[in-house]
């Protein structure tokens, strides 16, 4: 699947992909029977903006291909959480995260990680759709061929994969060569996250995904968030409540910097046993 | 109310008035010279200014040697130029934005922007032709080379700023190594503005006169070694328009002409074709 070349990118590939293959077989009985295992694990997480702290010492839990939603209102260090779980925040120099996250019992947070390696597993997808100037191909492509060497018709055939599971194969299987510019706001960011899942990331981060877009591309996102949940560990942060009960297994409210609550989206929704979260969910404040 | 309404109209029909004059009188001004060159220049323009060298005094000739010379050196200080003006830009906008080093390039490259480029001529004859011995067209090209890079890394900078973080954050997120999210995002999103940038450059240094007085001097001959001086236009000007042979005026005026010309056609084919495609993509 992941092409016969010895590289070691994608010999580690193929050993993802057989760890990951009896599970489902096992969820498919019945998937809420067997209680999730958690992916990733937070303690403690602290970050800082220079001198400012945006996340007072976060702890929680991600499952397992679940959906998790971060909500809040703005400006509670969602969306900075979400940042902290690929490190993409290394590129500007004046952040920093303190603290433990631990995905598959590693500390990415760690000194030694290999930023890139961390990248390729845990995948990202923007609020603004970013397609890179190239062609709606060479988007797919770009990612793979920085871990994969693959042969043409290898290539072609990750390349239909990852477009058709991020439902927009059949938009563009006729004009894969033009620009990724071209297409509709929508397609552009089901094209971003066909891009991430192309890499076969074992988490995908979706920062607000939606929010620049129009409600049926909404729809069609989150319809793509919910198969999504078959293979991949999803962490959504969503300013749209009813988004994170649509779509996620569970729910974390953040305010200011600290972990109000998280626990499975109906509690969350139905009853909460914080009174701050339940004065949120049912729009009293934020 | 109505004498506030009118005293306004009256400032900005005043405002408006002095902006129009000014523009109309910079416009003259710039027509006029364009006017002069072209009726005087255009009466010597003649095929076998394309296919003569520079003549002695008293005879007939062209200015193939010089054109070809001209390429020549532009050529040269461009392909010098262009790489370390685009990587020092790359630097200035991708490694450090706030560091004191890029604070301190950004500086000094500034002021080159707007030093007289005579002074990069005389530095030049310094460091490669008194070491030498002699004028070559390699001293010529360092001097047009100095003169490109300010300019190559100013817009290399302010267009790979304009290219958005997002996409930086999308390759990167990606695991794209800094390098490869350079090279296969940024640099292709403002390709078309980089570009832009070296050949605004290259016109800028084809009729840069100063420098190349004190660098590859002139040659009345063709001449394809590096190592020696070379003819090129805009010396070939200079000296034949102090003549006091009016053939050698009049091919001075024709090749003011010709090099006009050439830049002002690359200056609108820049602006035709890099231009628009930047707006499609």
């Amino acid at each position: 699947m992941l092409g016969s070349s010895a590289s070691q990118a994608s010999q580690e590939g193929d050993k993802r992909i057989e760890l990951r293959a009896p599970a489902p077989a096992a969820s498919a009985e019945d998937p809420e029977a067997v209680p999730p295992a958690a992916k990733i694990e937070v303690r403690n997480l602290k970050f800082y903006y220079g001198q400012a702290l945006a996340l007072r010492s976060i702890s929680m839990h991600i499952y397992d291909r679940r959906v998790t939603a971060l909500i809040g209102p703005s400006g509670c260090g969602k969306s900075t959480f979400l940042r902290t779980l690929n490190r993409i925040y290394e590129l500007y120099p004046h952040m920093r995260a303190e603290g433990e996250v631990i995905l598959d019992g590693e500390n990415i947070l760690g000194a030694n990680v290999d930023l890139n390696r961390l990248r390729a597993r845990v995948g990202m997808v923007f609020q603004k759709p970013t397609p890179f100037p190239m062609s709606i191909y060479d988007n797919i492509a770009f990612g793979i061929r920085l871990y994969e060497r693959l042969s043409t018709v290898e290539m072609d055939e990750r390349v239909e994969r990852a477009l058709t599971k991020a439902a927009l194969w059949g938009e563009v299987k006729d004009k894969l060569r033009a620009s990724g510019l071209s297409l509709s706001g929508g397609q552009q960011q089901r094209l971003c996250i066909a891009r991430a899942i192309a890499l076969n990331p074992e988490v995908v981060l979706l920062d607000e995904p939606a929010s620049a877009l129009d409600p049926i591309s909404t729809q069609r996102i989150e319809e793509l968030i919910k198969e999504l949940r078959e293979d991949y560990t999803v962490v959504i942060v969503t300013h749209n409540l009813q988004q994170a009960a649509r779509v996620a297994d569970y729910t974390a409210l953040m305010y200011l910097g600290e972990l109000v609550e998280f626990d499975d989206t109906e509690t969350i929704f139905t009853r909460p046993s914080k009174k701050q979260t339940e004065d949120y969910v049912t729009g009293r404040f934020g | 109310m109505i004498s506030l309404y009118r005293r306004r109209r009256f400032f900005n029909y005043f405002n408006m008035t002095a902006s129009v004059l000014a523009t109309a009188l910079g416009i003259f001004v710039l027509a006029s010279i364009l006017w002069t060159l072209i009726s005087y220049g255009f009466r010597g323009l003649s095929l076998r200014m394309l296919t003569d060298m520079t003549p002695p005094p008293g005879s007939a000739g062209g200015v193939l040697n010089a054109i070809s010379g001209s390429v020549v050196l532009t050529a040269l200080g461009i392909a010098i130029g262009a790489p370390i003006g685009v990587l020092a830009g790359t630097y200035l906008a991708e490694y450090s934005e706030r560091g004191k080093i890029a604070e301190a390039t950004r500086f000094i490259n500034d002021i080159l922007l707007s030093a007289p480029s005579i002074l990069i001529g005389l530095f030049v004859y310094e460091i490669a032709v008194l070491p030498t011995h002699h004028f070559s067209a390699w001293a010529g090209a360092i001097a047009l080379a100095l003169i490109a890079i300010p300019v190559i890394v100013r817009t290399s900078e302010d267009m790979l700023r304009l290219v958005p973080n997002d996409l930086r954050e999308a390759a990167t997120a990606l695991g794209a190594p800094r390098w490869k999210m350079i090279v296969q995002v940024s640099y292709r999103a403002a390709r078309a503005g980089i570009l832009t940038g070296i050949l605004l450059a290259l016109a800028r240094i084809a009729g840069e006169t100063a420098p190349l007085l004190f660098t590859v001097l002139n040659n009345q001959f063709w001449s394809s070694n590096l190592d020696a001086p070379m003819a090129n236009l805009p010396v070939v000007i200079f000296q034949f328009a102090l003549s006091p042979y009016t053939d050698w005026q009049q091919l001075a005026w024709a090749s003011a002409l010709l090099i006009t010309a050439s830049i002002l056609g690359l200056n609108i084919f820049v602006r035709l074709t890099l231009g628009k495609r930047e707006k499609r993509s």
